[in-house]
């Protein structure tokens, strides 16, 4: 009796059909990609994307060129120069960071004691050659300019925790 | 205007317009189908599929296609350049020329021969030449082995599928496929044959290398077979060719098993559509059942291949034509 069913079975296919009966389920079921340059799936605050320089709300460069995140640097992207500036405060002159070295692991973020280096939400910025991801500091405060409002309510999102 | 049309000019002139009005839709239609199946495809494992080029990606194929015009050709130095550049004009010409007596609707075929399945079969077999040359002139041993695989597994499946035309053929009494559909006009042969409609689909599959019976371009360990070496034109004419066959298969389904041009009941609304459009229409959903068999099973071993071919197959094929010839000719019902 039991070999009779097996054969029943393969004789009619059942495996194939029942098989065939649940890909064609799915088929009519909703999709579940995110149709992404028009659909983005949710970031969390604590995202690491591209970097930004950030200014205080009265135009003011934060960075004080303390160089701890030169130091904290573990892949050595980031290279700072400073010197005083006219009214005495310490500024720099030149902030770069190689993006192509750079490993995104944030903690020149964390090692910042005023918030001014971040690593915002933007990770869209791939470009056509490798010298354009050779950042300068123009760069890094336009981008900080451009993201400030994310920025800024992804630290205070963070806050709490850090 | 008669003896315009009557002169050998003239029916030249008919014959290239009777062609066109064939292939131009048969070639929409591959380029079609190639994005069907990746949407249905796509549908079936969840994802959108392509959805960027023209409303709906309906503009896909013509993207594609510019895409495989600007290549570059490239012909390995090893390679047999001749035979290299043959191997897909071949199979695309062979895949385009079997159209000539598909009929359409009634009396719309090309070429209305008296042995129009004989020349199809002919035509399909012709087509593993077009494999083992591109195999061979590639002298890369991954398109070898494809193209071994590829032409064992075609000749194995054209002995069942011959047994499951013959048994047809039985029943209609003639080898003309209008004969065929004509014969077809109150009961749809797959449903006395409904066995036969099965073996011939599945080694239709088989026929047109369709998963999961796709072993000859096993992406996992042969690349992408016996078209390994192959790049932009030449590629897309065996892609192409492909897609053609694909089609061809199952236009010959229609014509055997699902009533050619015929609608599913000779009722009102149901013969306000044209035949061509049933016709079209019954090609479409064979082509749906190719891609959703390729979403639900997994591949074939080889060697598992080879006994569902010739130990399952064959006999149960050959049994049944026995059957239906012992059926047909002790119930008188054998056609004239």
């Amino acid at each position: 009796m039991a070999s009779l069913d097996r054969a029943a079975r393969s004789l009619l296919l059942s495996e194939l059909v029942s098989g065939m009966a649940l890909t064609l389920k799915y088929f009519f079921k909703p999709k579940v990609t995110i149709n992404y340059p028009y659909e983005k799936g949710p970031l969390s605050p604590r995202f690491k994307g591209e970097h930004a320089l950030r200014r205080y709300p009265n135009g003011e460069e934060r960075c004080i060129a303390c160089k701890l995140c030169e130091a904290v640097c573990p892949a050595l992207a980031i290279t700072i120069e400073a010197e005083p500036r006219e009214d005495g405060s310490r500024r720099t002159t030149r902030y770069d960071i190689d993006m192509t070295k750079c490993i995104y692991c944030g903690m020149c973020e964390e090692a910042c004691p005023v918030d001014a280096i971040v690593e915002g939400p933007n990770f869209e910025f791939s470009v056509e050659t490798r010298e354009e991801l050779m950042y300068d500091k123009a760069r890094l405060l336009a981008n900080g300019d451009r993201w400030e409002p994310e920025l800024a309510k992804r630290l205070e999102l963070d806050a709490p925790y850090r | 205007m008669d003896g315009f049309l009557a002169s050998p000019i003239g029916i030249l002139a008919i014959t290239v317009a009777q062609t066109l009005a064939l292939l131009v839709p048969v070639l929409i239609a591959v380029a079609y189908l190639t994005l069907a199946e990746r949407k249905v495809l796509a549908a079936m494992q969840l994802r959108r599929g392509p959805n960027v080029v023209g409303p709906f990606g309906l503009l896909q194929p013509f993207a594609d296609a510019l895409k495989m015009l600007m290549k570059e050709t490239i012909i390995p130095s090893g390679a047999n350049r001749f035979l290299f550049i043959l191997a897909p004009i071949l199979l695309f010409m062979l895949a385009m020329i079997a159209w000539a007596v598909i009929p359409v609707q009634d009396g719309w075929a090309i070429a209305d021969i008296n042995v129009g399945i004989l020349y199809l079969f002919a035509v399909s077999s012709l087509g593993v030449y077009g494999v083992i040359i591109a195999g061979w002139a590639s002298n890369s041993k991954y398109a070898f082995l494809g193209a071994l695989r590829s032409a064992a597994q075609m000749v194995s499946y054209e002995v069942s599928i011959g047994f499951v035309i013959v048994t047809v053929l039985l029943c209609v009494g003639s080898l003309n496929l209008t004969d065929v559909v004509r014969a077809q006009e109150r009961v749809w042969f797959f449903i006395p044959l409904f066995p036969m409609f099965i073996i011939f689909f599945i080694s239709a599959l088989a026929e047109t290398n369709r998963a999961p019976f796709d072993l000859p371009e096993g992406e996992s360990e042969l690349v992408a077979g016996f078209f390994v070496e192959y790049s932009s034109m030449s590629f897309a004419l065996f892609f192409l060719g492909e897609y053609a066959n694909m089609i061809l298969m199952s236009a010959l389904t229609t014509i055997l098993f699902l009533g050619g041009w015929h609608p599913p009941m000779h009722m009102v609304p149901f013969t306000w559509i044209p035949g061509f459009v049933w016709f079209a229409l019954k090609i479409a959903l064979l082509l749906f059942v190719f891609i959703w068999v390729r979403a639900t099973f997994p591949r074939y071993r080889y060697d598992q291949l080879m006994r569902l071919g010739w130990k399952v197959f064959l006999p149960f094929s050959l049994v049944w034509l026995v059957l239906t010839a012992a059926v047909l000719k002790l119930a008188g019902w054998l056609p004239a």
